[in-house]
């Protein structure tokens, strides 16, 4: 039923001939070659691939912290490539919400502070910021904790909160490198919860990177990276099992 | 936004709160050092001012003797020759508006069971228009005094302090070196003079009374000096040379020949004496200003170690949406603060410094509201000049490589 919604929708992303290449000492080392995407309004995705295969770098630049060496990048329809610094900054702050695998908060700052930072680059007054930032603290569970500073609280729960200032904005989408990769299978469990719900509830439009197959199991579409290469998209069902993933 | 930005900045602040104030400490000590020296020098200019304006204007003083004379250095006044015929002969020149032909001399003064031992000027009743002075009290000797040398005197402030306390001078009679003199009025409060002498320690008498009776001269009827006041500033220098003409002439001096006399233009000496303070005020204002400079620098490095500390920070600012000029106005504002809170402090301390010292030392301050505003902008403008370049540093990075940074 979502499928023939996201068909006539314009897509989130659309990528075509991306290339990233790194330039160190030793010379430029091509990371990413000839990636092609498309996502649809709506869509889970995975990304998985073995280390080094480009997945961080890839996500990078779709939350345009990064920019590409040459292609072509569609956010909601406009060319990032031609966007001003200030115009990104701007797509950062409305269209997309960025969880990390180190949470990022701010350590000084109070969890409704950390919350709300995006809301101040909004220009959004301080009254109103105060009250979206607690709805979204008590969406992730953790409205008794408001006052409470990162380092008093658990790692899961610190991804709670970097997850509630991710939402705090309203993105489109939301892109997570490896937000389960610093907690346990439990905690992981839920904070996946809490994605699909926002998916499903919500229909934010979800891409992940992950290293395990029950966490890719909670998306609907698997990307597979190798060497910078698309070497899988697919249903997730479809996916190689998880013991070729070391051998890929 | 502004709000929010400053409750930030106050917050980081407030986060390495003893480097803070030792940044701060800086901007304290450059603007403190600016206001004292300021203080001091528009002080110690406007007592100079204050000298120049109790001297009287447009004036000459002729002193008997060469500068010079036969190769030897000559004080001025050395030898006599002039005399109050010369001084009647440059009264009557154009553009000459008084003369005041004067002998002094030390003398002891006793009223009752005081005395006192000052500066007695013999001269004339023209001596009180050149120099511009006023009598607080009493009247002056008059043309008819000098003629009969009557022995009369007019006091100075100081001298009345001295010999009568509270008691009122005016009618009552003293003793110059053990003669009577009948006390007509008392001098107006000249304060002290350019050389630093105070003006009000000082007596006059009529000339004649000066040369017959009081100290009497070798050579009947000379002067130790003229003081002349011109009629203008634009006749000064007509005036000098006419002088210097007459009294060649009147001494006659062949062609050639050194004068026995100079004529100096006190007016020009005095605005050299204001040059001098103005220049020395602005040369204190220098030195503290580099102070302010350091104090600048000291901010600039700060916030430089604070922009590389924070760049993490920063990276995750410009990931949820911050723009350079969020990031760039940030580190602006805590570079403003510091220097501005540094700045009202080094206000406070600086006026409170320079009042202690004129209390302490008795040293004339100054203080302005133009010095103050002037520290004030100046110390703003160095904070934020220094700390533009690591804010603007800290709003160049990229996103990524911020983030990226351990
Ligand atoms: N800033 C950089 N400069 C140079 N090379 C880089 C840089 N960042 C990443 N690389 C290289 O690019 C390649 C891809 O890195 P990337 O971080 O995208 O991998 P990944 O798929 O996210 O790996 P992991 O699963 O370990 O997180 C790696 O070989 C890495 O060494
Ligand atoms: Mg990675």
């Amino acid at each position: 039923m979502p499928e023939a919604h996201e068909m006539s929708a314009n897509p989130v992303i659309r990528i075509e001939r991306l290339y990233k290449e790194y330039v160190t000492d030793a010379g430029s080392v091509p990371v990413l070659k000839d990636v092609a995407t498309t996502v649809m309004p709506g869509e889970f995705i995975a990304i998985m691939g073995p280390s080094g295969s480009g997945k961080s770098t890839f996500m990078n630049i779709l939350g345009c912290l990064d920019v590409a060496t040459s292609g072509t990048y569609l956010l909601n329809g406009r060319d990032v490539n031609t966007q001003s610094g200030d115009e990104l900054a701007h797509l950062r702050n409305q269209v997309i919400g960025f969880v990390f695998q180190g949470f990022n908060l701010l350590p000084r700052a109070s969890l409704e502070d950390n919350v709300a930072l995006p809301l101040i680059y909004s220009g959004i007054p301080r009254a109103e910021r105060m009250v979206r930032a607690n709805e979204m603290l008590e969406k992730v569970g953790l409205g008794s904790y408001r006052r409470s500073r990162p380092n008093q609280i658990s790692g899961g729960q610190q991804q709670r909160v970097a997850i509630a200032r991710a939402l705090v904005n309203r993105p489109k989408l939301i892109l997570a490198d490896e937000p389960t990769g610093n907690l346990d299978t439990h905690t992981s469990q839920e904070i996946m919860a809490l994605f699909t719900e926002l998916n499903e509830r919500d229909g934010i439009t979800i891409v992940l990177v992950t290293h395990e197959s029950d966490i890719a199991a909670h998306a609907r579409r698997l990307v597979r990276l190798s060497d910078g290469c698309i070497v899988y998209d697919g249903l997730v069902v479809h996916a190689a099992p998880a013991h070729l993933e070391t051998t890929s | 936004m502004i709000g929010a930005m400053l409750s930030e900045a106050w917050m980081a602040m407030g986060a390495n709160r003893l480097r803070t104030i030792l940044t701060m400490l800086g901007m304290v000590i450059g603007v403190c050092a600016v206001i004292l020296m300021l203080a001091v020098g528009q002080g110690a200019q406007q007592q100079v001012q204050a000298s120049i304006a109790s001297m009287g204007s447009n004036l000459f003083i002729i002193l008997s003797g060469s500068t010079t004379s036969g190769g030897v250095r000559m004080g001025g006044g050395a030898t006599p020759t002039l005399t109050l015929a010369d001084a009647q002969a440059i009264e009557e020149l154009p553009s000459v508006f008084a003369v005041a032909p004067s002998s002094p001399g030390t003398a002891q003064l006793v009223y009752g069971p005081n005395n006192w031992s000052t500066q007695v000027i013999g001269t004339l009743p023209s001596f009180l228009t050149v120099r511009d002075w006023r009598l607080s009290a009493g009247f002056p000797f008059t043309d008819s005094d000098v003629r009969s040398a009557t022995r009369v005197a007019l006091l100075g402030q100081t001298v009345v302090r001295n010999l009568f306390g509270d008691e009122d001078p005016v009618g009552k009679t003293i003793r110059i070196r053990n003669s009577p003199y009948v006390i007509l009025g008392v001098l107006g409060a000249k304060g002290q003079s350019l050389d630093g002498r105070d003006q009000d320690d000082t007596v006059l008498v009529p000339v004649t009374t000066a040369q017959r009776k009081l100290f009497g001269t070798q050579f009947a009827g000379t002067v130790r000096f003229i003081m002349a006041q011109a009629e203008s500033a634009e006749v000064m220098s007509a005036v000098e040379k006419s002088i210097n003409e007459l009294l060649r002439q009147r001494h006659r001096i062949r062609e050639g020949a050194e004068n026995d006399f100079s004529v100096r233009n006190l007016t020009a000496m005095a605005n050299t004496a204001a040059e001098t303070a103005q220049v020395m005020s602005m040369m204190l204002g220098a030195i503290a200003s580099v102070s302010l400079l350091v104090g600048g620098i000291g901010i600039m490095n700060i916030m430089l170690v604070s922009v590389t500390e924070r760049t993490r920070e920063i990276g995750i600012r410009m990931a949820i949406g911050a723009r350079g000029k969020d990031i760039l106005l940030q580190f602006l504002l805590e570079a403003i603060i510091i220097s501005v809170i540094g700045c009202l402090i080094g206000v406070l301390l600086g006026v409170g410094g320079a009042l202690a010292v004129s209390k302490a030392s008795g040293m004339a301050v100054l203080i302005t509201m133009a010095s103050i505003v002037t520290a004030f902008v100046v110390a703003a403008t160095v904070g934020i000049f220094f700390g533009w370049y690591p804010a603007r540093k800290a709003s160049l990075l990229r996103p990524i490589d911020a983030l990226r940074f351990q």
